[in-house]
């Protein structure tokens, strides 16, 4: 982060004030990746006036920084339309997330036209035969990067975002070499989330412990292998007064159907602005307001862990799991992997299963049959 | 002195801050933060109104300065703000962009 947005961030924490909202304007898609946590059927998305008023809105709570994602943002007949209310008229700073299917020459010099910050597009392998498999459409792959090239050609920001997943384990530096060689960024995201109504089973897809240690060692990934894998400082005052994330802080998000989130991954209802303000629901909110009051040292497994300090815990991951106070097991998969050092969450489920540590302990039994 | 005519960059973000303007370039995204004299001409370059009228009807009697000296220094930072592709500037009035119309030179 810059310098003054960080100056930014911080008086807009101060003042309560929402920087940056995603808003989902559909959950359609024309591709069915595995590792969806969407249900892509139309459950009556909001109109175009609707979503219109709700910008307006935005705008005047102070919103600068608008995502625009989905499903499909393209499937949307009124995309355009909204794009330029919001940065012709309401000036937003707006990033997109998309597939790309739909982005041909004439889109893409539209959306140059109309000044968007950046354009984030979904890519999950070099290889067609592996991305295809997982957007479960054929010549996905080559649909998406001609469209990179399209922006690329207008001199448009384009970053690619790739999920590591099992079914891509291995071809994450072939998608890096693919950005170089299309002269756009990468980024490179190793969480699988659960399903918005609870369904864990595309869980199943998170990459195991080696590949995550390989990951988090990877120079040409990591700038510092060194310093990110260390184990963390002990805690002190401060790090334990610190903010779990931006999360309903100076961020939040917004579904099709005008429900308001503290973030995509974290699925707390906060209010519909269907039938309220969205300022009034981002400051009166019960559930805004509970989820910042949470700070580290409030919370009963993790302000004990090692890896406090300089922990990812994501406070989403953890209400999906039952608690937002709770621990995100994801990221206690990611601590134990840089560090090799088990989450106080690990130790304590380690000890709650006493014949797993049996097991464990006794590898002479492991030959002998049942 | 020949009129000058500035006009917003259709290409930034804008939004105002704790009585702050917070400005991201087109460009290249980069973040600025605006005074209070670069906020008043941002808000009143509409590509119609000659420099000279906004000095004389917003700056003018904000700060209470003499409209020569007011009207040299809006005139380097309108400069200013157009060298960081924020503002346009131009001796004619600036007609505003039709949408769809691809610029050029931003």
């Amino acid at each position: 982060m810059s310098g003054l947005l960080e100056e930014m961030t911080v008086k807009a924490l101060r003042r309560n004030i929402p920087l940056s909202v995603q808003l989902d304007l559909t959950y359609r898609c024309n591709e069915r990746c595995v590792h969806c946590y969407l249900d892509h059927d139309d459950h009556g998305e909001m109109t175009t006036a609707e979503i219109k008023h709700l910008l307006d809105e935005m705008a005047d709570a102070g919103v600068f920084i608008l995502t625009l994602s989905g499903g499909e943002i393209f499937l949307r007949k009124d995309f355009f339309e909204i794009l330029e209310y919001a940065r012709r008229t309401l000036t937003f700073c707006v990033k997109l997330k998309t597939n790309a299917v739909l982005i041909r020459e004439r889109e893409a010099a539209r959306i140059r036209d109309l000044g968007v910050e950046s354009i984030q597009v979904s890519i999950y392998s070099h290889r067609p035969e592996v991305h295809d498999a997982i957007t479960l459409v054929p010549g996905s792959l080559e649909r998406s990067l001609r469209a990179i090239r399209f922006l690329k050609a207008q001199g448009l920001r384009v970053v690619i975002a790739n999920v590591l997943m099992t079914l891509n384990a291995q071809d994450y530096s072939g998608v890096r070499a693919l950005a170089d060689e299309l002269g756009v960024e990468c980024t490179l995201d190793p969480t699988i989330t659960p399903m918005m109504d609870g369904n864990r089973s595309i869980l199943a897809l998170n990459v195991d412990q080696s590949t995550l240690r390989q990951v988090f060692r990877d120079g040409a990934l990591v700038e510092n292998v060194d310093e990110f894998c260390a184990i963390a400082e002990p805690a002190d005052e401060n790090s334990l007064s610190t903010l779990p994330c931006s999360a309903g802080h100076t961020a939040c998000y917004v579904s099709p159907y005008g429900d308001v989130f503290p973030c995509v991954q974290f699925p707390v209802p906060t209010g519909n602005v269907r039938k309220q303000r969205f300022l009034d629901i981002w400051r009166h909110s019960d559930q805004m307001n509970e989820v910042r009051s949470i700070r580290m040292k409030e919370l009963p497994t993790c302000s004990r862990c090692t890896h406090v300090s300089n922990c990812t815990r994501c406070p989403g991951l953890a209400y999906m799991e039952g608690n937002m106070r709770g621990p995100s097991t994801a990221d206690c998969q990611k601590s134990f992997a840089r560090t090799g050092i088990p989450s106080a969450n690990m130790l304590a489920k380690a000890r709650s299963a006493p014949n797993l540590v049996q097991i464990r302990t006794q590898p002479s039994l492991a030959g002998i049959p049942a | 002195m020949s009129r000058l005519f500035v006009a917003r960059n259709p290409r930034v973000a804008a939004r105002v801050l704790d009585g702050e303007m917070m400005i991201m370039s087109g460009k290249d995204s980069t973040l600025f933060t605006l005074n209070r004299t670069a906020t008043i001409l941002w808000q009143a370059a509409d590509g119609k109104t000659p420099l000279e009228e906004i000095v004389q009807a917003r700056i003018c009697p904000e700060f209470e300065v003499e409209p020569a000296e007011a009207l040299k220094d809006a005139e380097a930072l309108a400069r200013e703000l157009a060298g960081h592709e924020i503002l346009q500037i131009s001796e004619e009035p600036i007609p505003p962009r039709v949408p769809g119309e691809s610029g050029a030179g931003e």
